[in-house]
Protein backbone atom coordinates (compact mmCIF):
# COMPACT_ATOMS: atom_id res chain seq x y z
CA UNK A 1 0.00 0.00 0.00
CA UNK A 2 1.65 3.53 -0.48
CA UNK A 3 2.68 5.67 1.79
CA UNK A 4 -0.04 8.42 2.26
CA UNK A 5 -2.88 6.43 2.12
CA UNK A 6 -1.30 4.60 5.53
CA UNK A 7 -1.46 7.32 7.24
CA UNK A 8 -5.13 7.91 7.50
CA UNK A 9 -6.45 6.42 10.90
CA UNK A 10 -8.44 4.03 8.74
CA UNK A 11 -7.99 0.18 8.57
CA UNK A 12 -6.83 -1.32 5.45
CA UNK A 13 -9.78 -3.94 4.61
CA UNK A 14 -10.48 -6.30 2.27
CA UNK A 15 -13.33 -5.88 -0.55
CA UNK A 16 -14.92 -9.45 -0.87
CA UNK A 17 -14.87 -9.78 3.37
CA UNK A 18 -16.24 -6.02 3.40
CA UNK A 19 -19.11 -6.73 0.50
CA UNK A 20 -19.95 -10.50 2.73
CA UNK A 21 -20.63 -8.30 5.76
CA UNK A 22 -22.90 -5.96 3.87
CA UNK A 23 -24.89 -8.72 2.30
CA UNK A 24 -25.16 -10.59 5.28
CA UNK A 25 -26.96 -7.48 6.99
CA UNK A 26 -29.74 -7.67 4.39
CA UNK A 27 -33.37 -8.80 5.19
CA UNK A 28 -35.55 -6.95 3.26
CA UNK A 29 -34.81 -7.74 -0.35
CA UNK A 30 -32.55 -4.64 -0.87
CA UNK A 31 -31.13 -3.93 -4.14
CA UNK A 32 -27.49 -4.07 -4.38
CA UNK A 33 -25.72 -2.40 -7.66
CA UNK A 34 -22.12 -3.72 -8.02
CA UNK A 35 -19.80 -1.54 -10.41
CA UNK A 36 -17.39 -2.03 -12.61
CA UNK A 37 -15.19 -5.25 -12.43
CA UNK A 38 -13.97 -6.42 -8.72
CA UNK A 39 -16.33 -4.55 -7.24
CA UNK A 40 -19.25 -6.55 -8.86
CA UNK A 41 -16.84 -9.51 -8.84
CA UNK A 42 -17.03 -9.65 -5.25
CA UNK A 43 -20.53 -9.23 -4.95
CA UNK A 44 -21.10 -12.04 -6.75
CA UNK A 45 -18.68 -14.17 -4.79
CA UNK A 46 -20.74 -13.09 -1.87
CA UNK A 47 -23.37 -15.00 -2.93
CA UNK A 48 -26.07 -14.00 -6.02
CA UNK A 49 -28.88 -12.81 -4.95
CA UNK A 50 -31.96 -11.53 -7.27
CA UNK A 51 -31.80 -8.38 -6.35
CA UNK A 52 -28.08 -7.93 -7.27
CA UNK A 53 -27.49 -5.76 -10.61
CA UNK A 54 -24.11 -6.76 -11.95
CA UNK A 55 -22.42 -3.92 -13.67
CA UNK A 56 -20.22 -5.38 -17.08
CA UNK A 57 -18.61 -1.87 -18.70
CA UNK A 58 -20.28 1.82 -18.10
CA UNK A 59 -17.49 2.61 -15.83
CA UNK A 60 -18.55 5.05 -12.95
CA UNK A 61 -22.20 4.62 -13.40
CA UNK A 62 -23.10 2.39 -10.59
CA UNK A 63 -24.47 5.15 -8.46
CA UNK A 64 -26.43 6.49 -10.92
CA UNK A 65 -28.31 3.65 -11.64
CA UNK A 66 -28.78 2.76 -7.89
CA UNK A 67 -30.45 6.85 -7.76
CA UNK A 68 -32.71 5.50 -10.87
CA UNK A 69 -33.34 2.36 -8.95
CA UNK A 70 -34.50 4.51 -5.67
CA UNK A 71 -36.06 6.68 -7.60
CA UNK A 72 -38.07 4.00 -8.75
CA UNK A 73 -38.52 1.82 -5.89
CA UNK A 74 -38.79 4.92 -2.70
CA UNK A 75 -39.93 2.09 -0.67
CA UNK A 76 -37.23 -0.49 -1.24
CA UNK A 77 -33.37 0.34 0.21
CA UNK A 78 -30.74 0.53 -2.09
CA UNK A 79 -26.94 0.02 -1.58
CA UNK A 80 -24.20 0.97 -4.42
CA UNK A 81 -21.00 -0.92 -4.19
CA UNK A 82 -18.36 1.61 -6.69
CA UNK A 83 -14.34 1.45 -6.72
CA UNK A 84 -12.86 4.86 -5.85
CA UNK A 85 -11.58 4.40 -9.95
CA UNK A 86 -14.73 4.48 -11.22
CA UNK A 87 -16.20 7.28 -8.94
CA UNK A 88 -13.35 9.30 -10.03
CA UNK A 89 -15.36 9.19 -13.42
CA UNK A 90 -18.26 10.46 -12.31
CA UNK A 91 -17.76 12.86 -9.45
CA UNK A 92 -20.80 15.10 -10.76
CA UNK A 93 -23.53 12.40 -9.90
CA UNK A 94 -22.80 12.81 -5.96
CA UNK A 95 -24.18 16.36 -6.70
CA UNK A 96 -26.92 15.15 -8.59
CA UNK A 97 -27.73 13.20 -5.59
CA UNK A 98 -27.35 15.36 -3.28
CA UNK A 99 -29.77 17.44 -5.17
CA UNK A 100 -31.92 15.15 -5.13
CA UNK A 101 -31.89 13.57 -1.47
CA UNK A 102 -33.29 10.07 -1.74
CA UNK A 103 -33.66 9.08 1.77
CA UNK A 104 -33.48 4.99 0.74
CA UNK A 105 -29.70 5.26 -1.03
CA UNK A 106 -26.57 4.01 0.36
CA UNK A 107 -23.19 4.64 -1.55
CA UNK A 108 -20.35 2.26 -0.51
CA UNK A 109 -16.62 3.51 -2.21
CA UNK A 110 -14.13 0.64 -2.43
CA UNK A 111 -11.21 2.84 -2.35
CA UNK A 112 -7.79 1.04 -3.22
CA UNK A 113 -6.32 3.91 -4.83
CA UNK A 114 -5.43 1.69 -7.69
CA UNK A 115 -6.84 0.39 -11.02
CA UNK A 116 -6.32 -3.36 -9.81
CA UNK A 117 -7.87 -5.15 -12.53
CA UNK A 118 -5.69 -3.09 -15.45
CA UNK A 119 -2.20 -3.78 -13.76
CA UNK A 120 -2.73 -1.67 -9.95
CA UNK A 121 -1.57 2.11 -11.87
CA UNK A 122 -2.58 4.22 -9.22
CA UNK A 123 -5.39 6.58 -9.67
CA UNK A 124 -5.02 10.38 -9.86
CA UNK A 125 -6.28 11.11 -6.51
CA UNK A 126 -4.57 8.42 -4.95
CA UNK A 127 -1.89 10.91 -3.27
CA UNK A 128 -4.21 13.91 -3.13
CA UNK A 129 -7.52 13.00 -2.99
CA UNK A 130 -10.04 12.38 -0.10
CA UNK A 131 -13.14 10.73 -1.64
CA UNK A 132 -14.89 11.55 2.08
CA UNK A 133 -13.93 15.37 1.73
CA UNK A 134 -14.97 15.21 -1.89
CA UNK A 135 -18.13 13.87 -1.00
CA UNK A 136 -19.36 16.22 1.70
CA UNK A 137 -17.97 18.94 -0.71
CA UNK A 138 -20.04 18.02 -3.05
CA UNK A 139 -22.90 18.02 -0.55
CA UNK A 140 -23.24 14.79 0.67
CA UNK A 141 -23.41 15.54 4.41
CA UNK A 142 -23.76 12.45 5.50
CA UNK A 143 -20.49 11.00 3.98
CA UNK A 144 -17.81 8.44 6.54
CA UNK A 145 -15.02 6.55 6.31
CA UNK A 146 -15.41 3.48 8.03
CA UNK A 147 -12.63 2.96 10.46
CA UNK A 148 -12.05 -0.77 10.50
CA UNK A 149 -14.91 -3.49 9.57
CA UNK A 150 -16.86 -3.03 12.66
CA UNK A 151 -17.33 0.56 12.37
CA UNK A 152 -18.38 -0.43 8.62
CA UNK A 153 -20.98 -2.22 10.09
CA UNK A 154 -21.87 0.15 12.50
CA UNK A 155 -21.88 3.21 9.42
CA UNK A 156 -24.76 0.68 7.49
CA UNK A 157 -27.09 0.34 10.17
CA UNK A 158 -27.40 4.08 10.64
CA UNK A 159 -27.33 4.31 6.79
CA UNK A 160 -30.02 1.69 6.82
CA UNK A 161 -32.08 4.08 9.10
CA UNK A 162 -31.14 7.13 7.82
CA UNK A 163 -33.68 9.45 6.08
CA UNK A 164 -30.84 11.15 3.99
CA UNK A 165 -28.48 9.13 1.24
CA UNK A 166 -24.82 7.82 3.12
CA UNK A 167 -21.89 7.16 1.52
CA UNK A 168 -18.92 4.96 3.48
CA UNK A 169 -15.71 4.90 2.16
CA UNK A 170 -13.75 1.77 2.82
CA UNK A 171 -10.09 1.76 2.47
CA UNK A 172 -8.80 -1.73 0.87
CA UNK A 173 -6.76 -3.59 0.00
CA UNK A 174 -4.86 -4.33 -3.67
CA UNK A 175 -6.54 -7.59 -3.93
CA UNK A 176 -7.82 -8.83 -7.03
CA UNK A 177 -11.73 -10.10 -6.58
CA UNK A 178 -12.73 -12.96 -5.68
CA UNK A 179 -15.25 -14.49 -8.20
CA UNK A 180 -16.25 -13.62 -11.78
CA UNK A 181 -19.65 -12.52 -12.40
CA UNK A 182 -21.29 -14.40 -15.41
CA UNK A 183 -21.13 -12.29 -18.32
CA UNK A 184 -24.52 -12.42 -19.11
CA UNK A 185 -26.12 -9.00 -19.57
CA UNK A 186 -30.08 -9.99 -20.67
CA UNK A 187 -29.53 -12.18 -17.86
CA UNK A 188 -28.63 -10.12 -15.30
CA UNK A 189 -31.03 -7.62 -15.84
CA UNK A 190 -34.23 -9.72 -16.17
CA UNK A 191 -33.25 -11.71 -12.65
CA UNK A 192 -33.09 -7.91 -11.12
CA UNK A 193 -36.04 -6.86 -12.01
CA UNK A 194 -37.69 -10.43 -11.18
CA UNK A 195 -36.01 -9.41 -7.99
CA UNK A 196 -37.30 -6.35 -7.79
CA UNK A 197 -41.04 -7.18 -8.45
CA UNK A 198 -41.17 -5.68 -11.47
CA UNK A 199 -41.76 -8.57 -13.77
CA UNK A 200 -42.52 -12.36 -13.29
CA UNK A 201 -40.68 -14.93 -15.09
CA UNK A 202 -42.08 -16.35 -18.45
CA UNK B 1 -39.72 28.53 -40.25
CA UNK B 2 -42.62 30.82 -39.70
CA UNK B 3 -44.23 27.26 -37.67
CA UNK B 4 -40.90 27.59 -35.92
CA UNK B 5 -40.90 30.57 -34.89
CA UNK B 6 -44.54 30.18 -33.70
CA UNK B 7 -43.57 27.42 -31.50
CA UNK B 8 -40.60 29.15 -29.67
CA UNK B 9 -43.40 31.38 -28.20
CA UNK B 10 -44.70 28.61 -25.75
CA UNK B 11 -47.74 28.89 -24.85
CA UNK B 12 -49.58 27.48 -27.92
CA UNK B 13 -50.94 23.86 -26.71
CA UNK B 14 -49.48 22.70 -30.21
CA UNK B 15 -46.19 23.61 -29.68
CA UNK B 16 -43.73 20.93 -30.53
CA UNK B 17 -42.37 20.89 -26.75
CA UNK B 18 -45.75 20.71 -25.23
CA UNK B 19 -46.60 17.98 -28.17
CA UNK B 20 -43.30 16.11 -26.41
CA UNK B 21 -44.76 16.93 -22.72
CA UNK B 22 -48.07 15.51 -23.72
CA UNK B 23 -46.84 12.60 -25.59
CA UNK B 24 -43.86 11.33 -22.87
CA UNK B 25 -46.64 11.46 -20.50
CA UNK B 26 -49.32 9.98 -22.20
CA UNK B 27 -47.25 7.27 -22.03
CA UNK B 28 -46.21 7.20 -18.16
CA UNK B 29 -42.54 8.28 -18.76
CA UNK B 30 -42.00 10.78 -15.74
CA UNK B 31 -38.52 10.70 -14.71
CA UNK B 32 -36.59 13.06 -17.13
CA UNK B 33 -33.19 13.86 -16.40
CA UNK B 34 -31.25 16.47 -18.60
CA UNK B 35 -28.07 18.05 -19.87
CA UNK B 36 -30.47 21.70 -20.90
CA UNK B 37 -29.64 23.25 -24.31
CA UNK B 38 -31.04 26.65 -25.09
CA UNK B 39 -33.57 25.21 -27.50
CA UNK B 40 -35.01 22.70 -25.30
CA UNK B 41 -35.64 25.21 -22.76
CA UNK B 42 -39.23 25.81 -22.98
CA UNK B 43 -39.51 22.28 -22.70
CA UNK B 44 -37.83 21.54 -19.91
CA UNK B 45 -39.71 24.99 -18.05
CA UNK B 46 -42.28 23.17 -18.75
CA UNK B 47 -41.51 19.62 -17.48
CA UNK B 48 -40.33 21.02 -14.07
CA UNK B 49 -43.78 23.18 -13.91
CA UNK B 50 -45.61 19.75 -13.98
CA UNK B 51 -45.44 17.68 -10.91
CA UNK B 52 -46.01 14.50 -12.94
CA UNK B 53 -42.06 14.70 -13.88
CA UNK B 54 -39.22 14.37 -11.77
CA UNK B 55 -37.15 16.70 -14.09
CA UNK B 56 -33.69 17.58 -13.08
CA UNK B 57 -30.32 18.32 -14.60
CA UNK B 58 -27.48 15.75 -14.60
CA UNK B 59 -23.75 16.56 -14.80
CA UNK B 60 -23.23 14.18 -17.59
CA UNK B 61 -25.62 12.87 -20.26
CA UNK B 62 -24.08 9.57 -19.48
CA UNK B 63 -24.88 9.99 -15.81
CA UNK B 64 -28.38 10.24 -17.00
CA UNK B 65 -28.68 7.49 -19.11
CA UNK B 66 -26.96 5.62 -16.17
CA UNK B 67 -30.45 6.71 -13.78
CA UNK B 68 -33.06 6.38 -16.38
CA UNK B 69 -31.77 2.47 -16.73
CA UNK B 70 -31.99 1.96 -13.49
CA UNK B 71 -35.16 3.59 -13.05
CA UNK B 72 -36.57 1.41 -15.72
CA UNK B 73 -35.38 -1.41 -14.26
CA UNK B 74 -37.13 -0.55 -10.79
CA UNK B 75 -40.68 -0.30 -13.05
CA UNK B 76 -40.18 3.56 -14.06
CA UNK B 77 -40.09 4.88 -17.43
CA UNK B 78 -37.63 7.97 -17.76
CA UNK B 79 -36.38 10.27 -20.70
CA UNK B 80 -33.13 11.87 -21.41
CA UNK B 81 -32.61 15.30 -22.97
CA UNK B 82 -29.80 16.54 -24.52
CA UNK B 83 -27.87 18.26 -27.13
CA UNK B 84 -25.60 17.22 -30.13
CA UNK B 85 -22.27 17.16 -28.35
CA UNK B 86 -23.96 15.40 -25.15
CA UNK B 87 -24.94 13.02 -27.66
CA UNK B 88 -21.73 12.45 -28.92
CA UNK B 89 -20.62 11.71 -24.89
CA UNK B 90 -22.48 8.59 -25.22
CA UNK B 91 -20.99 5.62 -27.36
CA UNK B 92 -20.18 3.50 -24.41
CA UNK B 93 -22.65 3.75 -22.30
CA UNK B 94 -24.72 2.87 -25.45
CA UNK B 95 -22.67 -0.16 -26.68
CA UNK B 96 -21.83 -1.19 -22.48
CA UNK B 97 -25.00 -0.80 -21.07
CA UNK B 98 -28.46 0.28 -23.10
CA UNK B 99 -27.89 -2.03 -26.06
CA UNK B 100 -27.13 -5.38 -24.02
CA UNK B 101 -28.81 -5.38 -21.40
CA UNK B 102 -31.76 -4.51 -23.53
CA UNK B 103 -33.03 -1.14 -22.01
CA UNK B 104 -35.73 1.21 -23.68
CA UNK B 105 -33.52 4.26 -23.34
CA UNK B 106 -35.77 6.90 -24.90
CA UNK B 107 -33.14 10.29 -25.82
CA UNK B 108 -34.32 13.03 -27.37
CA UNK B 109 -31.96 15.05 -28.91
CA UNK B 110 -31.76 18.55 -29.90
CA UNK B 111 -29.81 19.03 -33.25
CA UNK B 112 -27.45 21.22 -33.43
CA UNK B 113 -24.88 21.48 -35.90
CA UNK B 114 -26.82 21.92 -38.94
CA UNK B 115 -29.34 24.41 -40.63
CA UNK B 116 -27.56 27.23 -39.82
CA UNK B 117 -25.29 26.54 -37.36
CA UNK B 118 -22.78 28.97 -36.42
CA UNK B 119 -20.09 27.09 -34.65
CA UNK B 120 -17.59 25.14 -36.32
CA UNK B 121 -17.60 22.44 -33.41
CA UNK B 122 -20.93 21.81 -33.31
CA UNK B 123 -21.56 21.01 -37.23
CA UNK B 124 -18.64 18.77 -36.79
CA UNK B 125 -19.71 17.30 -33.67
CA UNK B 126 -22.91 16.58 -35.40
CA UNK B 127 -21.62 14.64 -38.33
CA UNK B 128 -20.70 11.56 -35.33
CA UNK B 129 -24.39 11.48 -34.60
CA UNK B 130 -25.74 9.55 -36.63
CA UNK B 131 -22.96 7.03 -37.53
CA UNK B 132 -22.49 6.41 -34.38
CA UNK B 133 -26.15 5.53 -33.81
CA UNK B 134 -26.29 3.22 -37.41
CA UNK B 135 -23.26 1.75 -36.09
CA UNK B 136 -25.48 0.33 -33.13
CA UNK B 137 -28.21 -0.43 -35.14
CA UNK B 138 -30.55 1.94 -32.61
CA UNK B 139 -33.83 3.42 -33.87
CA UNK B 140 -33.60 6.81 -34.57
CA UNK B 141 -35.82 9.38 -36.21
CA UNK B 142 -35.03 12.90 -37.24
CA UNK B 143 -37.95 15.02 -36.90
CA UNK B 144 -38.51 18.11 -39.16
CA UNK B 145 -42.60 18.34 -39.21
CA UNK B 146 -45.27 19.20 -36.21
CA UNK B 147 -47.94 17.30 -37.94
CA UNK B 148 -45.66 13.89 -37.71
CA UNK B 149 -43.96 14.66 -33.80
CA UNK B 150 -46.66 13.21 -32.03
CA UNK B 151 -46.74 10.08 -34.24
CA UNK B 152 -43.26 9.38 -34.53
CA UNK B 153 -42.41 10.10 -31.07
CA UNK B 154 -45.76 8.28 -29.34
CA UNK B 155 -44.59 4.97 -31.43
CA UNK B 156 -41.29 5.37 -30.80
CA UNK B 157 -41.59 5.52 -27.30
CA UNK B 158 -43.95 2.29 -27.72
CA UNK B 159 -41.51 0.00 -29.60
CA UNK B 160 -38.47 1.37 -27.38
CA UNK B 161 -40.69 -0.12 -24.59
CA UNK B 162 -41.93 -3.29 -26.54
CA UNK B 163 -38.95 -4.15 -28.05
CA UNK B 164 -36.71 -3.54 -25.40
CA UNK B 165 -34.27 -0.79 -27.16
CA UNK B 166 -33.35 2.44 -27.06
CA UNK B 167 -34.53 5.10 -29.29
CA UNK B 168 -33.08 8.52 -30.51
CA UNK B 169 -35.82 10.99 -31.25
CA UNK B 170 -33.66 13.74 -32.73
CA UNK B 171 -35.35 17.60 -33.18
CA UNK B 172 -34.05 19.33 -36.01
CA UNK B 173 -34.14 23.27 -36.24
CA UNK B 174 -36.73 22.80 -39.05
CA UNK B 175 -38.87 21.68 -35.64
CA UNK B 176 -37.77 23.85 -33.21
CA UNK B 177 -36.62 26.30 -35.17
CA UNK B 178 -32.83 25.46 -33.88
CA UNK B 179 -30.32 28.09 -32.60
CA UNK B 180 -30.06 31.31 -34.59
CA UNK B 181 -26.48 33.22 -34.36
CA UNK B 182 -27.69 36.56 -33.36
CA UNK B 183 -24.65 39.07 -33.58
Amino acid sequence: MNQELDNRNTKVMNRFDVTSRLIAKLRDEEAVIGGIGNTNFDLWAAGHRPQNFYMLGSMGLAFPIALGVALAQPDRRVFALEGDGSLLMQLGALSTIATLKPKNLTMIVMDNGIYQITGAQPTPAANVADIVAIAIGSGLANSAWAADEEDFERLVDDAMAASEPSLIAVRIDDKPGVGTTRRDPVQIRERFMHGLGVREPL
Amino acid sequence: MAIAEQQTQGSSDRSWHSIVLQTLKRNDVSLIPYVPDRVLTPLIKNLHADPFFTTFATAREEEAVGIVSGAWMGGRRGAVLMQTSGFATLANVLASLAVPYQIPLIMFVSERGTLGEFNYGQSLVCRTMRPVLDSLALEHHTITRLDELEFIADRSIKQAVTTQAPVALILNPLLTGGKVFEK
